[in-house]
């Protein structure tokens, strides 16, 4: 990290150049996997405490030059390329790769997403200057040129893949199934096909951010296993994997165990033949009702 | 261990399981708020005495909830079964653990731009039914929310935001329906009252409350100006299951101060209208204000009550209403009974024997000024007055303020404001506020507390003998049912738009008001929330109760075994601080309490 910076609000001038400090407010999350899985070198060293901080050099603040096409694409790639893709072609964060956006539907209601992000979504808003704004909605605006992902299989077969396999156990469409499993209603919206096929190989390679399984010991000797909802230094709320809900607080309980990466969806590769997979990945994407 | 996490896993899921028989009988359960005003009566009182005169100086806060809205909080919670279901300004949601006040799930609407509301973003609350959560949106939609996880079931626009319409009120679960009204009385809508399929969203009936061709009271409209009648319909009825007939208020007609452009009565704006439920079919109605030009809606929750009157029992509707009279109504008929001032008001100079208003002309709104009490934020409100039975008084909040008119133009475009005056306040005048107890019957004033400004908050009144209310300073108060004595007071810190309500968690009453942008909630101190490792709460404990009951006061037990027939144990048992290893056993018979115990002797009193 970059001596000075901490207790900074807003930014420094730093040889002529402006200096964003910018709370990245998922980092934490976000890296933490990656650190324990893939081994990222140096992510450990930017630290996991609650804030972590994305640091990037950016042209000075009167150069309002919306022109410079680098420009939007390097800030593309280092603030919406984690969750959207290098390409735009999704991932955690929706498909920019598209003619038609669902939400950012003219300049300005983009100009405004990438602003202020999506309330109710993961999508933050960004602290950004205007001029950056405009150069990053100038570049996503061109993804839109790539190629459309393939998608092969059939979503009307996958939707009986999906209640052959009991999904809605655990998963909900249209507000209907089980409530520990993140629900799937517009989940073609948010995630990409490749994201899906991943989660459905590698159920706990792509878990929602803040996902965390627990396993709890109460002190009058219960062992309970479910999903956190809420927790705070005195109480803690989870759903277990029946989905029944309970509230204790800490001084109840023996034990609480922290089972980050961990999930109780099993992997579905060995499960599914590879057109199932196929299938059930077209019929995930159809799912992208609009609120 | 096995079998006990066998059982754990088999045991059906918490969900509320709010059918409407329980809202019908929601009296009987007063540990829970099921629906708006606590009941169908809309009388806003509990029956929970645990807080009351004696002890309420002695009410401190619980935990507080808070929004992430600049927006009025305007919200009335509901309680179910160690859940509290909230809205959020604008149109958000929540659910609450009522242990901690920590949220289980968050529902975060996105909305689209160019929304138009004349009084704020706001929402004033939810409605349960089965096992479901039904929110109003400012973009003029219908959500059913799944009540365990906040997930959308479905998602139904109920009118064109972009027109000038949205939903601001608590829908109501009635048999099965959802019953829901419109605001937007300021943009020339045409009013209604809709009920939909809780399964499915699909509109079930759709009452007009401007007529349209053909339809009665059609002619009470000059020219096309039903078109843009307004008659909004934004602040919760009540319901009579004895008489199956469905109470709601109705608002001003539109453009609010103009009276030329809609010659004639402009029914049924103003309005108290009585519905048959299943099919939204008018059964009587009484008009407050016919051709009303002072924008006075009748926008009131109605309170139904039962008494002698003159001498021979009748079932009532009784109406402190935004104009600044005091109403009663038969309730089966429709009958004007009484209208008395309680509040200062210049714009009638009285109400003839059937109730009509002789209006004063002076106070039309013209071109040179007109001076009106009260203005058209009114004598009363949307907020929530309440009956207590045990006193026999109905209280209100009031509102005493005057408004300077000057008439203006009105030309109708959609979305746009339709309202023909601008309004100056007078020169001057130091606006007063009132907690008022009046006489249910008569309208006669018994008591008052001056407040400092007009308040915009609601009451409730419950069996501890108290009255509960807010003010634009922030305070939170109790005062004697009876005498008008402030017993207890709290400073929120954030003004109270919002009404009050009451409910147990783990043996311990607790009241809930929202207050600037947070919901706050109260208790006696001592009793801490200990749930099964609480004596006084095993005291509670009484035959008949059911499983539900029973978890609400002690708490989940250590164990539960469902038994032979329709037998089933619960069990309670650890080491309490104090009372060494505590071991209780409830058994319930068809899910009634039948019998209990429990160990040492301290605990079994």
């Amino acid at each position: 990290m970059i001596a000075g910076t901490k207790g900074l609000a807003g930014s420094v001038f730093l040889n002529e150049k402006r200096l964003f400090v910018t709370r990245c407010p998922s980092a934490e999350l976000r890296m933490r996997p990656r650190t324990m899985k893939r081994g990222v070198p140096g992510i450990g060293a930017v630290g996991v405490g609650l804030l972590s901080f994305v640091v990037l050099w950016a042209q000075p603040l009167f150069a309002v030059q919306v022109s410079d096409e680098g420009q939007g694409k390097r800030l593309y790639e280092s603030q919406c390329g984690s969750c959207h893709g290098p390409l735009g072609n999704g991932g955690k964060g929706a498909n920019l790769a598209q003619p038609k956006l669902r939400r950012a539907t003219n300049d300005q209601a983009l100009f405004n997403i990438i602003r202020r992000g999506i309330r109710g979504s993961e999508m933050p808003g960004s602290p950004l200057t205007p001029s950056q704004v405009s150069s990053i909605a100038a570049y996503v605006k061109t993804l839109g040129r790539i190629e459309p992902e393939d998608v092969p299989g059939d979503g009307i077969r996958g939707e009986t893949v999906y209640a052959r396999f009991n999904c809605a156990r655990c998963h909900t469409v249209s507000g209907r199934g089980g409530s520990v499993g993140p629900d799937l209603d517009d989940i073609g919206a948010r995630r990409s096909a490749a994201h899906l096929r991943e989660a459905l190989i590698e159920p706990e390679a792509s878990l929602p951010n803040g996902f965390l399984q627990l396993r709890i010991v109460t002190r009058d000797g219960r062992t309970l296993t479910g999903i956190r909802l809420n927790e705070d230094g005195f109480s803690i709320q989870f759903r277990d994997l029946s989905g029944r809900f309970y509230s204790f607080w800490k001084d109840e309980l023996d034990t609480i165990e922290q089972q980050w990466q961990r999930s109780p969806m099993v992997s579905y590769e060995a499960r599914l033949t590879s057109d199932q997979t196929d299938d059930l990945v077209a019929y995930l994407v159809s799912l992208k009702r609009a609120q | 261990m096995k079998t006990l996490l066998l059982i754990l896993i088999t045991a059906a899921p918490v969900a509320a399981q709010v059918p409407y028989e329980r809202i019908l009988e929601a009296a009987s359960e007063p540990e829970n708020w099921l629906t708006y005003s606590g009941t169908y009566d809309a009388q806003r009182y509990s029956t929970l005495d645990q807080i009351n005169r004696d002890n309420v100086d002695q009410l401190q806060p619980a935990w507080i909830y808070q929004t992430g809205s600049l927006q009025k909080f305007e919200v009335s919670p509901l309680v179910v079964d160690g859940v509290m279901y909230i809205s959020e300004p604008p149109s958000d949601a929540a659910a609450l653990d009522l242990r901690t006040g920590r949220p289980i799930w968050t529902y975060r609407r996105s909305l689209p731009q160019g929304i138009v509301t004349c009084c704020g973003q706001v929402n004033r609350g939810v409605a349960l039914l089965d096992d479901q959560v039904f929110l109003g949106t400012v973009d003029a939609h219908l959500v059913a929310l799944d009540a365990r996880t906040g997930r959308v079931r479905w998602d139904v626009e109920v009118a064109d935001y972009t027109m000038g319409y949205s939903v601001t009120v608590a829908p109501l679960a009635l048999k099965d329906k959802i019953i829901v009204g419109i605001a937007g009385g300021e943009y020339g809508i045409r009013g209604f009252l809709d009920a939909y399929d809780p399964r499915t969203g699909e509109r079930l009936w759709r009452f007009w409350t401007v007529p349209g061709p053909g339809e009665a009271g059609h002619d009470t409209w000059s020219g096309d100006s039903w078109l843009r009648g307004g008659a909004p319909t934004w602040v919760t009825g009540a319901y009579d299951p004895d008489l199956d007939l469905l109470y709601w208020g109705t608002g001003n007609p539109g453009p609010d101060f103009i009276g030329e452009v809609r010659l004639g009565d402009n029914l049924y704006s103003e309005s108290v209208i009585a519905l048959d439920p299943d099919d939204g079919e008018l059964k009587w109605h009484f008009q407050f204000i016919p051709h009303d030009i002072h924008d006075y809606d009748a926008t009131q929750v109605p309170v139904l009550l039962d008494a002698e009157f003159r001498g021979e029992p009748r079932k009532l509707v009784v109406w402190p209403n935004r104009n600044g009279f005091y109403y009663v109504i038969d309730r089966v008929t429709g009958e004007f009974l009484v209208g008395k001032e309680f509040a200062k008001q210049t714009w009638a100079l009285g109400l003839d024997e059937n109730g009509r208003p002789i209006e004063d002309p002076a106070t039309i709104p013209n071109k040179r000024g007109a001076l009106v009490y009260p203005d058209d934020d009114g004598a009363a409100n949307w907020y929530s007055p309440t009956y207590s039975p045990q006193t026999n008084l109905i209280y209100q909040n009031v509102r005493e303020k005057g408004g300077i008119y000057y008439l203006a133009d009105a030309t109708y475009e959609p979305g746009k404001i339709y309202m023909g005056a601008s309004r100056r306040v007078v020169p001057g005048e130091d606006p007063k506020g009132f907690l008022r107890a009046l006489h249910p019957l008569t309208g006669d004033l018994v008591w008052e507390i001056a407040v400092h400004s007009p308040p915009w908050a609601g009451l409730m009144s419950t069996a501890g003998g108290l009255v509960f209310s807010g003010t634009m300073e922030g305070d939170f108060f109790a005062a004697d049912a009876r005498t008008g004595d402030v017993l207890w007071r709290f400073q929120t810190g954030g003004r109270v738009y919002a009404n009050p309500i009451t409910y147990m968690s783990e043996g311990k009453q607790f009241i809930a008001i929202a207050a600037g942008n947070a919901l706050l909630t109260f208790a006696l101190p001592g009793l801490s929330p200990l749930g099964w490792r609480s004596p006084a709460n095993w005291d509670r404990i009484e035959e008949g109760m059911s499983e539900e009951q029973v978890v609400a006061i002690l708490g989940p037990p250590t164990k539960r075994e469902e038994q032979f027939l329709s037998y089933l144990q619960l069990s309670y048992e650890g080491q309490v601080e104090g009372s060494g290893f505590v071991s209780g056993n409830i058994t319930l018979e068809r899910n009634q309490v039948a019998g209990w115990m429990v160990e040492p002797p301290v605990f079994d009193h």
